[in-house]
């Protein structure tokens, strides 16, 4: 039930792509994500689709895991793609009754729409070969600097990945709660709204108490293993820059290099 | 006749990367009135066949009747289904939410749409039968001990007097005394109300004690069915699945081998102590 919804989920495999150092992956997809908001033209669509699909290739990751996340942001590219297309003032090209539909209408709603598509599929591939607490270490490490103006990056990072590792937690526990209640004959689906909130307080009570007890679990864990903040503090996995990552870096600045240089000289 | 499972298979998310067949091809049949004991090495798919039985999950193939019909059909009324077969989950004390332990075990009488009056009538009944202090009952289900929880749970699903009622590991975590006090009660209601009874088990003494019949689960897969001197009659078998036969099959065994004259049947400890006492000759 729950459990198949998919929050940017981490697809096993062994490839160069999911061995890089996360502090490369995100720099990755940084550039890419500027490359994708500043191209126009064709040739620049060509550049960028190449560029992401070659990486998708190399990453083992099924083009459907990417496309699943596509789904959720559907209605709003719809929505989004027709009022550009509609509402932009310009050189008109079609004309149906009161509906005029202009060349730059046209223009700026598949360019949105393909800046939108490549941006979802784009950081897909960075959350579907990272797992989430390389990232928050990328994260940790990328940031590091900012502690020297008293910004507390360690204690961040920390409740970032605590929270991402609850996810899942959670969900399975309001699944497992969710049946208990069902056996018991509770109904979560009919009735209006109102009798639908408060059908939901058998499944919500039993939900925040276990939340606040594992809570409550882990910071004692955290306690007895004398946990006290990030000064002094050692990783298990240091994170260390490989020639691969000197590579991804080279071949995502030329990336960066070229979508520039095919922006500008056009 | 109460429930046919006909060629059952459950894949846990179905199409991504995290396939998990955990129940494969699965073909039973259970009558009604039957005490039915499910063992299995972790992961064996005990609790997810149970969760099939009252229409928690669906099977991925295969089709389930209840009472000759298929419950899976449109017109078919889960919720119906649900308030007949009961079900007591692994660690049931996490869905207590009400106020009091006494509006806890009302909650699923109430569902089941009992006028207020039986369903006190009832909640009474349940939180005496599990042994639960009056003085709890219109405590806070936060406030007791984890023991006295997982009884005030059970209750709940007592409470709903269900035609098939389905433990899924009833004591794990509760001590000797309370373990056999609570299977004790099961077995008491089945004889009362001859209701079909099935209990999840990671304890051979535990099943063999109770039950009339044991499905072995390995795998997904049914592997061995039948009563429980036959089924730990195979304790070869189990062992490499990583179960066991009670320990009092295993002293038989030895004492047939050491040379004694006696049968190698006995599972609980009472039928080994007749079944010694008739070897010496003194019964
Ligand atoms: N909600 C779920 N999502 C994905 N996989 C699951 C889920 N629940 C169980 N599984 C997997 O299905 C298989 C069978 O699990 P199940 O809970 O039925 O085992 P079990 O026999 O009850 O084990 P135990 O004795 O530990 O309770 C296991 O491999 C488990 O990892
Ligand atoms: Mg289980």
């Amino acid at each position: 039930m729950l459990r198949d919804i998919t929050l940017g989920q981490y697809y096993p495999a062994d490839s160069v792509i999911h061995k890089l150092d996360p502090r490369t992956k995100l720099f990755g997809t940084l550039l890419f994500i500027i490359s994708v908001f500043s191209f126009d033209g064709l040739l620049g669509f060509g550049v960028i689709t190449l560029f992401m699909f070659g990486i998708i290739y190399l990453s083992k990751v099924p083009l459907s895991f990417m496309v699943r996340g596509l789904r959720a942001i559907v209605i709003l590219l719809l929505i989004a793609g027709a009022l550009n297309l509609f509402l932009t003032p310009g050189q008109p090209l079609i004309t149906l009754w009161k509906i005029v539909i202009t060349k730059e209408g046209v223009r700026n709603a598949s360019l949105m729409t393909v800046r939108m598509i490549y941006l979802i599929m784009g950081t897909s591939v960075m959350t579907l070969t990272t797992t989430p607490n390389q990232l928050t270490d990328g994260l940790e490490k990328s940031l590091r600097p900012l502690s020297k103006i008293h910004v507390p990056v360690h204690e961040i990072a920390m409740m970032m990945s605590i929270a991402l590792r609850f996810i899942p937690i959670l969900i399975e526990e309001t699944d497992k709660i969710m049946k208990a209640q069902m056996a018991r004959g509770a109904d979560f689906e009919s009735g209006g709204l109102i009798k639908k909130a408060k059908n939901m307080v058998p499944l919500l009570v039993p939900l925040f108490v276990s939340a606040f007890r594992r809570a409550n679990d882990l910071a004692l864990a955290m306690e007895a293993r004398c946990y006290v903040g990030g000064d002094g503090r050692t990783k298990m996995k240091p994170l260390v820059y490989e020639k691969r990552d000197v590579g991804a870096y080279a071949v995502v600045i030329v990336y960066f290099v070229i979508v520039v240089l095919v922006k500008s000289l056009l | 006749m109460s429930f046919i499972l006909d060629k059952v298979s459950h894949r846990y998310s179905q199409g991504t990367a995290y396939e998990i067949t955990a129940l494969d091809n699965v073909n039973l049949k259970i009558n009604d009135g039957e005490f039915i004991g499910i063992i299995g090495h972790t992961g064996s798919g005990k609790s997810t066949l149970v969760q099939h039985l009252n229409g928690l999950l669906k099977a991925t193939e295969g089709a389930i009747y209840y009472n000759g019909q298929d419950i899976y059909d449109k017109d078919y009324d889960l919720r119906d289904l649900r308030t007949q077969v009961g079900m007591v989950f692994q660690y049931p004390e996490h869905q207590l939410f009400e106020e009091t332990v006494f509006a806890d075990v009302c909650f699923g009488p109430k569902n089941q749409g009992l006028p207020e009056k039986d369903c006190t009538l009832r909640a009474f009944e349940a939180l005496r039968s599990v042994g639960l202090p009056e003085k709890y009952y219109y405590a806070s289900p936060f406030e007791l001990s984890g023991g006295q929880k997982r009884r005030a749970a059970i209750a709940g699903v007592l409470a709903m007097k269900p035609a098939v009622l389905i433990l899924d590991e009833p004591t794990a975590g509760l001590d000797p005394k309370g373990r056999d006090e609570i299977l004790d009660l099961i077995a008491e209601t089945h004889a009362h109300y001859g209701n079909t009874v099935i209990l999840v088990s990671h304890s051979m003494e535990d099943v063999a004690k109770y039950v009339d019949r044991i499905i072995v689960m390995n795998q997904g897969s049914v592997m061995l069915d039948g009563a429980p001197r036959d089924v730990f009659h195979h304790y070869k078998e189990l062992e490499e699945i990583g179960l066991a036969a009670p320990q009092v099959t295993y002293l038989m065994h030895e004492m047939r081998e050491a040379g004694m004259d006696v049968s190698t049947e006995p599972t609980t400890v009472d039928e080994a102590k007749d079944a010694i006492l008739r070897m010496l000759g003194r019964k």
